[in-house]
């Protein structure tokens, strides 16, 4: 787990705090002797018993934090990246049937077993994913656009727009999204874009909070008005100032919108108004998979829901990573 | 105060308003044909022409979507929804009957949430660091990522076939007239649900409650009780758990718009007869006045939780008495 913290003394706190990418090696036993004899000089010098003096080395990173955080950002990248392209090029594989090996249980062979239909279950699942994946990023941009047309608008707009978009915002947040992702669906005539649309429209208010309170700040900040007193031009202002100043929080905001999209998808396809059935995808396979609990082909719904948690795990390590290396409140913790 | 109320109720019909406008402009232009939907296509292909026009007429897909909205707006104010064609019943009795149902299933989910979520929050931060901790953060950042209607499918899988503990689904038993289920039986169906709901809406409150509880840890009045020789058990339980519970009732106030969403996920895996399901029945099949009627009844439900938050907000801190509740709540989890 990346996001645990060892408990620290304040003896090796002095060590701690340096950024030293090279690893608990003799160098720096032999300066946390030292340290240890300046802080408290009434002890005897500290024992010479090499396994004694090991045991109590403090626990200690072979890496600082922000590479180690930068390092789980990439590696959990890396496995979406894979996984989607894995996905996509099985996808015509997932689709074959083959009825002699029909409801097989999970095996070396089928690590996730077959379906009724003689699938395999585990190409289905990655094809699915990655559909879900490929809707779940296409709607989150989206919606990630909307949340910075309206936020800008809002905070830059005069009064009038700002109350406009913020009862609008209320209005959105004021209906449950999955009530709401069900009539806008509904209204597209359900189907791909009935589900992506719907998303899209659905997630933009809490980032476009965000942005439109970001900008506001940022409007009364003093190097803004400085840049206005030096005679910039409110564009240059805009471009050389304020997106500096917003763009981390909105690229924090975007990836954190994935995992969101991602499960909204699946879980609107699993109630009938998302993807067709022909698709492979995951909430299809979930939806279907319900047929056959009570016959006991339990692996159907298990690995690939296990699958989906998966990927929305992954995604949220990215984006809660990458707000640890931009923010700088947390980029120590 | 008055103006409080005021406020409040023109918010409210404001919001109404709206949530019934963008319902059925979006119910009305949908490409679905309601007569197609439930019929089924072969038959509707079968028909002659003045059965599908007879057809057509009973649905009310002829007439224009304003004529329609002007009808059922008129009729709304007399406390008439229109009537439900997929279940053959006025919107309101359909909506009434499955409110009790759902109302059991969320108040079961909201309150074992609270408390758990609670409790897992506030061992957590006040072991910071610890095992128990860690233990208590990974548990909610799996949650986060678990999908509820997954969960739901392996609760059916674990607790419903396998051990069969729990029945597979319904409020009631099969079979069994109305007259003679007992609560015991209806309990007995609300379980698994419930359960389900619970588990997953555990992970908002216990994180907030961490943070909530670290912080407290930290406040010079804990310090105080420190130096006056009271235990760390003593004086989290005395000076912090005050504190603490506030802030999570007015969380867990204003999180009813995600656990009414996670109910309608949660019923369609359990059959559970609830609004959620109506809600899916009617997308699903065309019915455009129960569609329109279940989005009032849940923008007004979340509305309700709001307002309730909003108002433990400023009896909490007579700061927030001000501030609108979205920017309450983001202030809390600074």
């Amino acid at each position: 787990m990346s996001r645990g913290e060892t408990s620290i003394n304040p003896v090796i706190l002095r060590e701690g705090a340096e950024p030293s990418g090279k690893p608990a090696g003799q160098g720096g036993m032999a300066k946390f002797n030292r340290t240890r004899r300046g802080f408290n000089r009434h002890l005897p010098s500290p024992p010479t018993d090499v396994v004694r003096t090991v045991l109590h080395l403090p626990r200690r990173r072979a890496q600082s934090n922000r590479r180690r955080t930068l390092i789980t950002v990439i590696v959990a990248a890396t496995l979406l990246i894979a996984l989607v392209i894995a996905g996509v090029s099985l996808s015509p594989a997932a689709m074959h049937t083959d009825f002699s090996i029909k409801s097989l249980a999970p095996s070396l062979e089928h690590p996730f077993g077959t379906d009724w239909m003689g699938r395999d279950m585990f190409q289905r699942t990655l094809a699915g994913l990655s559909t879900s994946v490929l809707v779940g990023l296409l709607a989150a941009g989206c919606s990630a656009v909307i949340a910075l047309i309206l936020g800008t608008a809002a905070a830059l707009g005069g009064r009038k727009v700002d109350a406009v978009i913020t009862w609008l915002i209320d209005l959105m947040l004021g209906i449950p999204h999955i009530v709401l992702l069900i009539l806008i669906s509904f209204a597209l005539g359900k189907g791909f874009w009935g589900v992506t649309i719907g998303v899209a429209l659905t997630h933009w208010p809490n980032l476009a909070r965000v942005i439109r309170a970001e900008i506001l700040q940022c409007r009364e900040s003093l190097f803004v008005a400085a840049a206005r007193k030096l005679g910039r031009n409110p564009v240059q202002i805009a471009v050389s100032h304020m997106f500096p100043f917003v763009f981390p929080q909105f690229i924090t905001g975007l990836i954190l919108l994935f995992p969101h999209a991602i499960l909204h998808e699946a879980a609107i396809t699993f109630l009938g108004f998302g993807l067709p059935p022909e698709q492979p995808a995951i909430g299809i396979i979930l939806s279907e998979s319900m047929s056959y609990l009570s016959a006991g082909l339990w692996w159907l719904a298990l690995f690939p829901g296990l699958a989906l948690l998966l990927t929305v795990f992954l995604f949220d390590a990215v984006g809660s990573n990458i707000r640890r290396l931009v923010d700088p409140h947390r980029s120590q913790e | 105060m008055l103006s409080f109320i005021a406020r409040h109720f023109l918010k409210f019909v404001l919001l109404m308003l709206a949530a019934s406008v963008v319902a059925f402009v979006l119910v009305g232009i949908s490409p679905i044909d309601p007569v197609q939907a439930n019929v089924g296509q072969a038959a509707y292909l079968n028909m002659s022409p003045e059965k599908q026009a007879q057809l057509h007429e009973y649905w009310g897909t002829t007439t224009p979507l304003w004529e329609r909205y002007t009808h059922w707006f008129s009729s709304m104010l007399h406390g008439d929804l229109g009537t439900s064609l997929r279940f053959n019943a006025p919107v309101t009795q359909v909506i009434a009957t499955r409110s009790i149902n759902s109302l059991t299933l969320m108040a079961a989910a909201w309150v074992i949430s609270g408390i758990l979520g609670f409790a897992l929050g506030v061992v957590a931060g006040a072991n910071k660091g610890r095992l128990i901790d860690r233990a208590v953060k990974a548990y909610c950042f799996v949650l986060a990522s678990t999908p509820t209607f997954w969960l739901a499918l392996v609760f059916l899988m674990v607790f419903a076939v396998w051990l069969g503990w729990f029945p597979l689904g319904f409020s009631v038993p099969i079979g069994v007239a109305a007259s003679e289920v007992t609560v015991l039986d209806a309990l007995h169906h609300v379980v698994l649900p419930a359960l389900t709901l619970s588990v997953v809406g555990v992970a908002n409150i216990a994180l907030h409650t961490r943070e909530k509880t670290i912080d407290i840890l930290q406040s010079d009045f804990i310090r105080f009780a420190h130096t006056r020789g009271e235990s760390p058990r003593s004086a989290l339980l005395h000076h912090g758990l005050r504190n603490l519970a506030l802030p999570a009732l007015t969380l867990q106030f204003a999180s009813l718009s995600e656990i009414f969403g996670g109910s309608v996920l949660v019923e369609q895996v359990f059959s559970y007869p609830g609004l959620g399901q109506a809600a899916v029945t009617a997308g699903l099949g065309g019915d455009a006045a129960l569609l329109v009627g279940i989005t009032l009844v849940s923008a007004a439900f979340v509305f309700g939780g709001n307002l309730i938050a909003n108002v433990l907000y400023g009896v909490i801190d007579p700061r927030m008495r001000k501030k609108t509740l979205a920017e309450k709540v983001e202030a809390s989890h600074v």
